[in-house]
């Protein structure tokens, strides 16, 4: 695609390119946003919606973020924040995963949630938010329960998996088949105004030692609840993890937990 | 012998922070976790002086006892 490449050339602006110019290339050169944006990268420029990240993040890196393949699982209190996240920060190609659809009481916390969207499925939901706020990113929508029999398809050829779930049964399965497929997993939970997060490379045993006591059923968030500050805050950790874990990049928070505590505003730091 | 228990996040409310135990030799981390009226269903993270301990293991003198509540939720 020569053709294309020298329309991205002459519109740059040094090595930015304006979303207006991804948008006249897509409908000239008849192809998708995403594959203007992957022609973008092979030319050595920088979609200008990054142009804020490029101090922190290189455009070779970015390019390594575009390329990559998350999978979030979970859309609902930490998932809707990740995915907003992932997807502003650049990650390429997101595979969201939530078998429910959205309730009343998901109105107070759960980014993905509005009034007119109750009933709706919160996989699908995700792909239209992410289709709005990043066009270039795709997005694949799944309304499964992942469990040890379809985890391993709906997984495979990820480059990182997080964890949105909201129980322990979930979260000792997802460690099992993460490290069976050697997938990095980014953990994180919460209940009230306290939360947790985790990074766990295949072989770690970290999710089996911090619920090593639990004897079945939810955590203190059934007694809480959650507000809306601590799924930010808890996906916020999350997310930072993973965009790690993407570019290689830093002290991941491995063999390591951080629990936050919002009420007195105290971080521990446990060994795993 | 003495003994700190430390709490954290839910089992402060109506309880302590921090707090310095006189216990009979040999008292087990399960013990005072049954003294506290914390279920073991609640239990989270159990660290005697930051390691990870089950609810038999004796405590010796000095430790530090801290307990976290089970967090799940997302």
């Amino acid at each position: 695609m020569k053709a294309l490449q020298t329309f991205l050339r002459q519109n740059a602006d040094d090595d930015l390119l304006a979303w207006r110019h991804q948008l006249a290339a897509a409908e000239r050169f008849k192809l998708s946003l995403a594959e203007v944006e992957a022609a973008i990268f092979e030319a050595g420029l920088l979609p200008a919606r990054y142009q804020r990240n490029r101090r922190m993040i290189s455009t070779l890196q970015q390019a390594q973020l575009f390329r990559s393949l998350v999978a979030v699982i979970g859309c609902g209190g930490l998932g809707g924040y990740i995915l907003e996240q992932l997807a502003r920060l650049g990650v390429g190609r997101i595979i969201a995963i939530d078998p429910d659809i959205f309730e009343e009481n998901n109105l107070n916390r759960q980014l993905l949630s509005t009034p007119s969207g109750l009933g709706r499925v919160k996989a699908e939901v995700a792909a239209e938010r992410i289709a709005e706020v990043n066009p270039a990113v795709t997005l694949r929508p799944v309304r499964e329960l992942l469990d040890r029999s379809n985890g391993p398809e709906l997984l495979a050829g990820a480059d990182c998996v997080v964890d949105a779930v909201d129980n322990v049964t979930a979260r000792l399965d997802l460690a099992e088949i993460c490290s069976e497929l050697d997938i990095p997993l980014v953990h994180g939970a919460i209940a009230g105004w306290y939360g947790h997060v985790a990074t766990i490379l295949p072989g770690d045993r970290s999710m089996q030692t911090i619920y090593r006591h639990w004897t079945g059923g939810k955590g203190v968030e059934q007694q809480l609840g959650n507000p809306s500050f601590t799924p930010a805050t808890a996906a916020s950790l999350e997310v930072g993890e993973v965009c790690k874990v993407l570019l290689g990049q830093g002290a991941l928070l491995r063999n390591r937990k951080l629990s936050f505590n919002l009420l007195d505003m105290e971080v521990e730091e446990i060994p795993l | 012998m003495r003994i700190t228990v430390k709490l954290f996040a839910t089992f402060r409310t109506d309880r302590f922070k921090i707090e310095e135990r006189e216990v009979p030799s040999g008292t087990e981390v399960g013990h005072i976790v049954r003294e506290l009226g914390i279920a073991e269903s609640e239990l989270g993270i159990v660290l005697v002086n930051a390691r990870h301990a089950a609810l038999d293991q004796q405590l010796q003198e000095g430790d530090i006892l801290s307990l976290f509540p089970l967090v799940g939720g997302g």
